[in-house]
């Protein structure tokens, strides 16, 4: 399968799990990206999720939903999650919801 | 540039300078479809970039909206109407024929959200409050619910 930048790319490695975003996060798109997220924490059980929002070009509120719902299920799992280096679409979402206070954002700056 | 008047707007002072109607089904794969169009049709009233992005934002929870509330059981029609008015106002009506709202001021609160199983952040009135300029919802339930945003673009030549 190819993958492009529209698409979602997953990696675990050791007890890390990777996951960038694909381009654009709206509700018809949130569906399968949080199911193949869950289906590979459930396998691997990671202890940190990093999912990585920097070539997000669209997020609507469905993309808070699916940040809510991953913080909520690692925490579950007593591990964390990461948001990394948001782009100005994903992060302007992420402060309007006010999760930048309980969620760890990772930026450059 | 030719103009054209339709109903009350035009006792404001407001002309409708253009105008789209589209119809689409209630499926999740055309809410990127929906507010890309309306992206489209809105880039000749010259917004910018942001007023742009807080456009396709704000259609695309109202579209939202209609396909997880409105039709949640079912495949219904959206209704988008778009105008754009003179002085640089875009006004954007989302109407459906779903299941409508019991109680709309509390739709409208933050965080509330009637879809906890589906991971709904509860933020969508939120977002389009945030992003447009004006949102009236009208609602009965059982009939349907008509959202109305309201965006005015800011003139970018006639500095401050």
């Amino acid at each position: 399968m190819i993958k492009t930048k529209a698409d979602i790319a997953i990696r675990v490695h050791a007890d890390v799990m990777d996951v960038r975003l694909p381009c654009e996060i709206d509700h018809h798109s949130a569906v399968r990206v949080r199911r193949m997220i869950d289906e590979s924490i459930c396998a691997h059980r990671p202890k940190t999720l990093r999912i990585d929002a920097s070539g997000v070009d669209f997020m609507d509120s469905s993309g808070l939903g699916l940040l809510m719902g991953r913080l909520s299920l690692m925490k579950k799992l007593k591990g964390e999650l990461i948001l990394s280096h948001p782009s100005p679409a994903a992060l302007r979402m992420v402060r309007l919801a006010g999760m930048e206070r309980i969620i760890t954002i990772e930026t450059n700056k | 540039m030719a103009s054209y008047s339709v109903g009350d707007c035009s006792r404001r002072g407001l002309i409708v300078r253009n105008e789209i109607n589209i119809k689409l089904p209630s499926l999740s794969v055309n809410e990127g479809m929906a507010r890309a169009a309306v992206a489209a049709f809105c880039v000749q009233a010259d917004p910018s970039a942001t007023e742009l992005a807080d456009i396709k934002c704000a259609v695309s929870e109202a579209v939202t909206n209609c396909i997880v509330h409105a039709y949640r059981d079912t495949i219904g029609e959206i209704q988008l109407r778009v105008r754009i008015y003179n002085e640089g106002l875009v006004n954007i009506e989302i109407k459906d024929r779903g299941c409508g709202i019991e109680d709309v001021r509390r739709a409208r609160e933050p965080l509330y959200t009637t879809d906890a199983e589906g991971e709904r952040s509860g933020m969508g009135f939120t977002v389009m409050e945030n992003f447009c300029d004006g949102v009236r919802v009208t609602s009965r339930p059982g009939k349907g619910t008509t959202v109305t945003l309201t965006k005015r673009l800011q003139d970018r030549f006639s500095a401050t």
